[in-house]
């Protein structure tokens, strides 16, 4: 199964709507995150969890999945992608869980970025290395 | 830290039996007449629990030599620190006496000579009877078996594994976990599985198209009236390590919140002692021992390391119990009131001339053999030079099979994989059909030749290295480099991916490898589906035919530093 960015699988839960994000809108990680975040401050840690795997088993369709509690939604970022921008999950009122997994196409090893805009308007980063490697040799 | 503990005691079987015994005088000393069966097994019980640990065996039924590595390089925080600590080293951090039992088993240091005095180890039937003794001792041990069993040798090959299953089941093994057992395919794995009188444990491994857990994560034990959860952890990186489309459902990964998961759960549920039976791979286990909390015992593998301590971390104790049948790991526990308040552990172990053969054992392992025995024993060539693996660069064995392909595949380039497994050969000995299967048998043996630029060898060289020498462990595979042949090169440890591999040179002209130029490249083991060419150790057979005796001369071509 190939995925690209803009068909990306969406296994929401609760309410979710997935917005991909136009290709051509953000060339790097810089602009997106400024267009997300409107210029506002970014705290790493606290607040938005991102689950990757440390390697992926096909760089295709890498499962990541990211949670923030009472967050009106989540960027999520393939720094090392030609185009960085992955998806935005945004939340309604009405989510129960404001949580969504799909997933990602990587080109390479590289970090996986996912901010939170927080329910008191904050914005909250982390980010998970996922290794693409050719494979073989293990023993 | 362990200061709850009452008291730490751990050793070596054999430890102490050489007071008077130094350097020198070893070779006179034939291992039946110092060393017996009851100071190999002599354990003071302990406690009101037993758990047996054994793991990566590869199949091997019968005793077989095994050379430990003389290279090990450890990365970032694990620098010298064990497993990554070899030869001389390894002896005097273990207060080991040079020639003695245990500095044969446990380290290269004078391989061949101690070989000749101590003998070979391991065999299943030896390992049937530390493991009734340890029964006798205490009735209610647990015996629990890492995984990397059914694949290794021709006859499990051949059976698909059923010969290691017969066995194992003959043992009495209560709970096992996984890796190569995968390279057989979905299939096959579930046939066996449906048909173990025990769990085939695994929290790591989910239906890769729900992402829902596919194999028992636990399993339970009642004993020494403590309840006792032992939680499996299946190699985390099965399908770019192996051929994912033998197992195209499922998907892998180290999954550590899951695992603090399940520690919650069974404590939840009332575990007095939660054992973890892994086969994350040493540095794995100990990364993951310190960010998972609330387990009391894990049990590693997949990185074939006999450490005769427990390594411990917080307050979980690591246990490493070798590979190929060699040791057999017994960890004597004080539970009490849902806490493990102390241990006692003994690595045995497994000399073939010391322990006696288990005689149901021996039927069951000459039944298994008796319909491939001509095939097996039929003799190839001899060799001057030890033929031997383990290590984090090219050993003897794959220098060989890199020679074989060189020449009956018309290669400039030859790529081995850096598996960890296969028996060693002693000089002037004979080389059979079944010693090169233990050092090739797998489901996936066929020696592709194709081409490829200077770029992409260079390419491969760099990704493989970051696989051993990330500093991160979470992001190594746990195999060891990439054999090359015809090709040399240097390898700074110490550096980023991208940075390390540097002075690529094709041997035969002496001239640096040309990024832009294709080479005619051949290998083995690859993970491609539809790789053709000739099983390799069909290869390796033509080729030891050819030149009758082999003798290697020593290989230089990897220049290491940074370590």
């Amino acid at each position: 199964m190939i995925l690209s960015r803009r068909e990306a699988l969406v296994l929401a839960l609760g309410s979710v709507a997935a917005a991909a994000i136009p290709m051509s809108a953000l060339a790097s990680v810089d602009d997106a995150v400024a267009a997300f975040t409107g210029g506002a401050a970014v705290t790493d840690g606290a607040g938005v969890t991102l689950t990757a795997p440390e390697i992926a088993e096909n760089g295709n369709t890498v499962p990541i999945s990211v949670d923030a509690p009472g967050a009106s939604s989540i960027l999520v970022l393939a720094a090392g992608n030609p185009t960085p921008a992955v998806v935005t999950f945004n939340f309604g009122e009405l989510a129960g869980a404001h949580a969504a997994s799909t997933r990602i196409r990587l080109s390479k090893t590289q970090n996986v970025i996912a901010i939170a805009k927080l329910a008191d308007g904050t914005f909250v980063r982390t980010s998970s290395e996922v290794k693409v490697t050719i494979g073989g040799c293990g023993g | 830290m362990i200061s709850r503990r009452e008291f730490l005691q751990a050793s070596v079987a054999a430890s102490a039996l050489y007071g008077a015994s130094g350097v020198g005088n070893w070779a006179r000393l034939a291992a039946q007449q110092v060393l017996t069966q009851d100071q190999l097994l002599q354990f003071d019980t302990f406690g009101n629990i037993t758990l047996v640990h054994i793991t990566d065996i590869h199949a091997q039924l019968k005793p077989i030599w095994f050379r430990e590595p003389e290279i090990n390089i450890g990365v970032g925080d694990v620098k010298g620190v064990p497993p990554h600590v070899t030869g001389m080293d390894f002896i005097k951090m273990f207060n080991l006496k040079p020639g003695s039992p245990e500095a044969y088993a446990l380290t290269y240091e004078d391989f061949t000579s101690l070989g000749k005095a101590y003998g070979k180890m391991g065999g299943m039937d030896r390992v049937a009877t530390v493991v009734k003794s340890i029964r006798a001792d205490r009735p209610e041990a647990i015996i629990l078996d890492g995984g990397d069993t059914w694949h290794g040798s021709m006859t499990s090959l051949l059976t698909k594994g059923q010969d290691m299953v017969n066995v194992m089941n003959q043992l009495g093994v209560e709970a096992m976990t996984s890796h190569w057992e995968w390279t057989f395919g979905t299939e096959r794995v579930k046939e066996i599985v449906e048909g173990l009188p025990f769990p085939f444990l695994g929290q790591n491994i989910f239906d890769k198209e729900w992402d829902e857990p596919a194999f028992d994560p636990y399993t339970w034990f009642e004993r020494g009236g403590s309840k006792i959860a032992v939680i499996g952890q299946a190699f985390p990186y099965m399908p770019i390590a192996n051929p994912g489309w033998m197992f195209p459902e499922y998907s892998f990964g180290i999954r550590d919140e899951r695992m603090q998961e399940m520690v919650d759960e069974v404590r939840a549920e009332g575990a007095d002692l939660v054992v973890v039976l892994s086969h994350n791979g040493f540095d794995v286990d100990r990364k993951m021992a310190s960010r998972v909390t609330g387990i009391d015992v894990i049990l590693t593998g997949h990185t074939h390391d006999a450490i005769p301590e427990p390594v411990l971390v917080g307050e979980t104790i690591l246990i490493a119990s070798g590979s190929h049948g060699k040791y057999v790991s017994r960890v004597d526990l004080d539970v009490r009131d849902g806490k493990m308040m102390g241990f006692r552990h003994k690595l045995i172990p497994i000399f073939a001339d010391v322990i006696t053969p288990d005689a149901e054992m021996a039927d069951l392992i000459d039944a298994e053999r008796a319909p491939y025995k001509d095939q097996l024993e039929e003799v190839i060539g001899t060799t001057d030079s030890l033929l031997y693996r383990r290590g984090n660069f090219n050993g003897t064995w794959d220098d060989l099979i890199c020679d074989a392909m060189l020449s009956e595949r018309d290669a400039e380039i030859v790529m081995s994989p850096g598996v960890r497994w296969g028996a060693s050969v002693m000089p002037g000995d004979n080389i059979t059909r079944e010693d090169i299967y233990n050092a090739t048998s797998m489901t996936y043996p066929n020696c592709y030749r194709t081409e490829m630029t200077g770029e992409f060898l260079n390419v491969i060289l760099e990704d493989v290295a970051d696989n051993l020498f990330n500093t991160d462990p979470y992001y190594q595979q746990g195999g060891d480099m990439v054999r090359v042949g015809g090709m040399g090169y240097a390898i700074d440890v110490s550096k980023p991916i991208g940075e390390r591999i540097s002075n690529m040179t094709h041997l035969k002209t002496g001239e640096a490898i040309d990024p832009a130029r294709t080479y005619t490249v051949a290998g083995w083991a690859s993970v491609n589906e539809g790789t053709e060419g000739p099983p390799i150790w069909d290869v390796v057979e033509a080729h030891i035919r050819k030149i009758g005796t082999v003798k290697l001369e020593p290989n230089t071509s990897v220049t290491v530093t940074g370590a």
